[in-house]
């Protein structure tokens, strides 16, 4: 790995931190990143394209079970990536399934193998943190592999996994520390349950699965544990994938009922304990109902907790250098140049208050920033329009408004809903369902049918919504919508 | 005196249906006259046209079927156990195949029934502008009066003229999807993109495949139609993206004879086929024995037999295809034309939908809107798709000058490729839009998995005049290959490395 602290060249620094405030033009570096994920590492690169000084510091402190992870983020290690890997998996035993039908015989059992597959995806993970230790040497930004925390104006003290302390100072900083996930607060959730970030390492088939919430995350990992053999039961306090379109995210859920997913509705878990120890063991969870007195018991092999994920800034001395925090959230408001309450210093991705939780959205906002900082440009990012997906089972789609939300904000009278369900040509002769893909869009009646929402669930739909993503950021319109002619035969065209 | 029907749509396809379905929307009375002239090997189908039963159906999920065995080598990377060896049987597939074509017939039947279109199979012929006559299959004759005619009878394969025993021997698209045993060890001269379809489910399925070709790959149009300029199809003359799907083919096992021709087919006594060829290269003849030959050397414009002359309808004289303006209208009053069988117009069948409803509007419905045939997108399901949009990089170069385009492009790596161990060395993208200020986007093609759905939402944005900078603003979703559309910075003018580093 790569050093280029200067501890000899400020002793007194380490000693008499309160109230001495560097003299600019003597910091260490011009920009100091604190968190190598989507956001800090694409800002960090950019920075190094203007010939800037840059560091960057990454640590991850290891989950309740153990888990630790190599440089990249949420994104890389414990997020997007193998979260899309292992939905591939699950994927691809539905296609043996369907592949019967197209004239392709194999023996009739056939067996998944979490460790292969969880072995193929840590080794790739594996070569995407080599990439970016390599990307930024290349590039000559500086990396340490160190927990960084504010301990006074332009300077950040940063803890390696022994202990080490070192001080450094940066004309600016960005905070680009990401989220992790939270846990109930009950006995026996961080002794025995786990979390996203310890499901895609682990070293066991994780068996009977107890998914406990209603996040995107707890569906996606929920419909791949099940796709790969596994009996998976989902325990719900109130409504699914809460922010999104409710008409889709019950779709969703119904799709995912019909298809072996069990879901424990308005219970929430109260106590976990042990009943035998092993790899997995078995856990007894006791849940009770958020509509009475009624309580239930079961028994699981794993119970992965998936109910939210908080933002890192509560221990990285943002109090030091007066950064305002939302106390409730532990968000970080910015103004739409992620800049903080500090002017020197600034936040993207993840712990943004009121911002999107997506990858491409820190990269974004991360390199945009770095170009009005140092390249003199102005775009700022646009956070409007943003197309996400998510990875459950049946795939879901979606760029602008949900129907709730335009309602609420233009009235029903004023928007019009086009619909259709549709049959994959792929899904026909496997004679797979013919009356769950969907897709609507929602136009604003009185700015020219301007579409400003659009959900499609299906196959594919991350790549189906790309380009609609695009055409809405043009503009696009019902008229012009109907005048543009489909692929046929693709799900694209309905 | 009076005419028996308001509208006669001769040709049951997908521009015929979609003209008379809409026209009784309006409450018209219409009738459909559709019938399938046997292949030369005998094949036939029912109702529904190209498309649906020797088209975009059949292909699309036999190409699903070789991806599919894709799939189960993927599999095994990502954990599934499935022993080895795994054997593709053609018949399974094909019945599975056959059998929802035929579903499709009849829901074709119902649907005119219940939209109250009288339908006729009857082969029909003009006996004066307003008057079509034709025999059932079982030789009654039957005469069909109608105020307005549209022809959308499409077109059928080409056997190649000069090449003895083509025709006795060889087998074209119209009886591949209906074979009920193996094709076999397949031969298929030329190189089109039906002809790239098939070989490339073929040797998906595990076939001995070969793949002849004269010249270059995908230009589908030197022995064909000639498409004017303007509605050039974006693949025609994409000589850049024709090779990469080439070449991917030739590494999946697709066998390539290139820069040859076959002169002569023979019958073996065992019943395989005897091919020889010439070889322009190296000047040799050489042979070689198949149990198919396929021969996918463009189609023809079924108007034989419709006795257009008699109504003075005018066709190209080198295409043989029905001349129509913008508004669809033959040479005579009354009379129009959708689909195939239309000069200068893509052979696609959104398009001959779109056309036959639009068509539809105007001539019952009061509307003025004429089809647009600008910025068609279109995919080749070849093992590794090829979607498009608009201009080829050919053709952007020829409107505008080499100095006045810009073209942005990526090599990529599709993430389930990662863990699969797979070759992405093909997977390609590139946009061609114009250098002055707005930078407009001419084109964009894209080679990869799922080519048909990351293409049709980008088509839109073209239609609605999408820039560079606003595909730069559209935030990518992650992790999709669509995305890299939007993240596209490299252009083939810098020479830099166009292959796509981590996220």
């Amino acid at each position: 790995s790569v050093q280029a602290h200067k501890e000899e060249d400020n002793p007194q620094k380490t000693m008499e931190v309160n109230g001495l405030t560097p003299v600019p033009g003597s910091y260490d570096y011009d920009l100091i990143v604190i968190g190598g994920g989507s956001g800090g590492l694409a800002a960090a690169k950019e920075a190094a394209k203007y010939e800037k000084k840059v560091m960057v510091l990454d640590f991850v402190t290891p989950t309740p079970q153990g888990s630790s992870w190599g440089l990249g983020g949420t994104c890389v290690n414990v997020g997007c990536i193998p979260k899309k890997l292992m939905h591939q998996a699950a994927l691809l035993g539905q296609a043996l399934q369907d592949s019967r039908k197209f004239g392709w015989q194999f023996t009739e059992e056939v067996k998944h193998n979490w460790m292969t597959m969880t072995e193929s995806v840590q080794n790739y993970i594996g070569s995407l943190n080599w990439g970016y230790r390599v990307a930024l040497r290349d590039k000559k930004v500086t990396y340490e592999n160190a927990y960084g925390e504010f301990v006074g104006p332009h300077t950040i003290k940063a803890t390696n996994k022994k202990g080490i302390e070192k001080l450094y100072t940066a004309e600016r900083f960005i905070i680009a520390t990401g989220e992790r996930p939270r846990y109930l607060g009950i006995p026996g959730d961080k002794e025995y349950c786990v979390s996203s970030d310890d499901l895609f390492s682990l070293p066991y088939c994780p068996g009977k699965t107890l998914v406990v919430g209603a996040s995107y995350v707890a569906l996606e990992c929920a419909g791949f544990l099940a796709g790969l053999g596994l009996d998976v039961t989902v325990m719900v306090r109130s409504i699914l994938l809460r922010g999104f379109d409710q008409d889709m995210a019950n779709r969703i859920g119904e799709f995912m009922e019909e298809h072996g997913v069990n879901f424990i509705r308005e219970f929430v878990p109260i106590k976990v304990e042990q009943v035998e120890e092993g790899t997995p063991g078995i856990l007894k969870v006791t849940a009770k109902s958020t509509a009475g007195d009624q309580m239930i018991e079961g028994e699981y092999n794993t119970v992965l907790l998936a109910i939210g994920r908080d933002p890192c800034t509560r221990k990285i001395g943002l109090d030091k250098v007066g950064v305002n925090i939302n106390e409730k959230t532990g968000k970080i408001p910015v103004n739409d140049e992620e800049q903080t309450n500090v002017p020197y210093i600034y936040a993207i991705g993840d712990i943004l208050q009121d911002k999107l939780e997506l990858t491409p959205v820190a990269i974004q906002a991360g390199r945009l920033l770095v170009r009005r900082l140092y390249a003199g440009a102005t775009t700022k990012c646009d956070y409007v329009n943003v197309p996400t997906t998510v990875f459950t089972p049946l795939e879901y789609g979606a760029c602008g408004y949900s129907e709730e939300t335009a309602v609420e904000k233009f009235g029903e009278e004023n928007i019009e809903v086009y619909h259709s369900h549709f049959w994959p040509l792929e899904w026909t002769v496997p004679s797979r369902d013919n009356n769950k893909c969907y897709a609507k869009i929602i136009c604003h009646i009185q700015d020219n049918e301007r579409v400003i929402g659009f959900h499609v669930l299906g196959p594919n739909a991350g790549e189906v919504t790309q380009g609609f993503a695009a055409a809405i950021k043009c503009g696009l319109t019902k008229e012009q919508l109907d005048s543009t002619v489909g692929i046929h035969p693709v799900c694209a065209e309905v | 005196g009076k005419n028996e029907y308001d509208l006669l749509v001769i040709g049951g396809g997908s521009g015929g249906l979609a003209c008379a379905k809409e026209a009784a929307q309006f409450g018209r009375k219409v009738a459909v006259v559709d019938y399938v002239e046997p292949s030369p090997q005998g094949t036939t189908w029912g109702l529904g046209g190209t498309c649906v039963n020797v088209g975009c159906i059949p292909k699309k999920l036999m190409h699903q079927a070789a991806l599919l065995g894709s799939a189960l080598k993927d599999a095994q990377h990502y954990g599934w156990n499935i022993s080895q060896p795994v054997h593709h049987t053609w018949s399974v597939m094909a019945q599975g195949v056959q059998n929802y074509v035929k579903s499709l017939n009849w829901g074709h039947r119902v649907q005119l029934q219940e939209k109250k279109v009288k339908y006729f199979n009857i082969k029909g012929s003009f006996s004066d502008p307003h008057t079509v006559r034709g025999l059932t299959k079982a030789g009654k004759e039957t005469v069909v009066t109608a105020d307005n005619i549209v022809i959308a009878t499409g077109g059928r394969p080409k056997y190649p003229m000069d090449v003895a025993g083509a025709l006795e021997y060889g087998i074209t698209s119209d009886d591949l999807f209906w074979l009920k045993e193996s094709p076999g060890k397949t031969l298929t001269p030329f190189v089109f993109n039906v002809s790239l379809e098939c070989a490339g489910f073929l040797t998906g399925i595990g076939l001995d495949t070969t793949v002849m070709m004269r010249s270059v790959p995908l230009r589908g149009f030197d022995q064909a139609s000639h498409i004017s300029k303007k509605k050039q199809i974006c693949f025609t003359t994409q000589q850049q993206m024709a090779s990469l799907v080439t070449e991917h083919m030739e590494s999946y096992g697709t066998k390539f004879l290139k820069r040859c021709f076959p002169t002569k087919v023979e019958k073996l006594k065992s019943s395989r086929l005897q091919v020889t060829w010439k070889n322009a290269d190296l000047d040799t003849e050489e042979t070689d024995s198949f149990d198919t030959v396929m021969w996918a050397v463009g189609r023809a414009p079924d108007t034989k037999t419709l006795n257009l002359e008699t109504v003075g309808v005018k066709t190209n004289s080198e295409t043989g295809k029905i001349i129509v303006d913008a508004s669809e209208a033959t040479s005579v009053p009354h009379i129009y034309a959708v689909g195939d069988i239309t000069e200068g117009r893509p052979e696609l069948t959104p398009t001959a939908i779109a056309a036959g409803k639009l068509l539809a509007q105007r001539l019952f419905g009061h509307s003025s809107e004429l089809m647009d045939y600008d910025n068609v997108p279109t995919t080749v399901f070849t093992p590794l798709e090829y979607g498009c949009v608009g201009l080829s990089e050919e053709a952007a170069v020829q409107r505008h000058g080499s100095d006045n385009i810009e073209v942005y492009h990526a090599y990529y790596k599709p993430l389930e490729f990662t863990v699969a161990e797979r070759d992405a060395t093909q997977c390609y993208m590139k946009m061609v839009c114009l250098r002055e200020r707005e930078q407009r986007i001419l084109g964009l093609h894209f080679i990869g998995p799922n080519a048909g759905e990351v293409i049709q939402g980008f088509a839109l944005g073209i239609k609605c005049g999408a820039t560079y900078p606003q595909m730069m603003k559209t935030v990518g979703i992650h992790p999709t290959c669509a995305e890299e559309v939007t993240k596209l910075h490299i252009t083939k003018r810098s020479g830099l490395d166009a292959t796509v580093t981590g996220c």
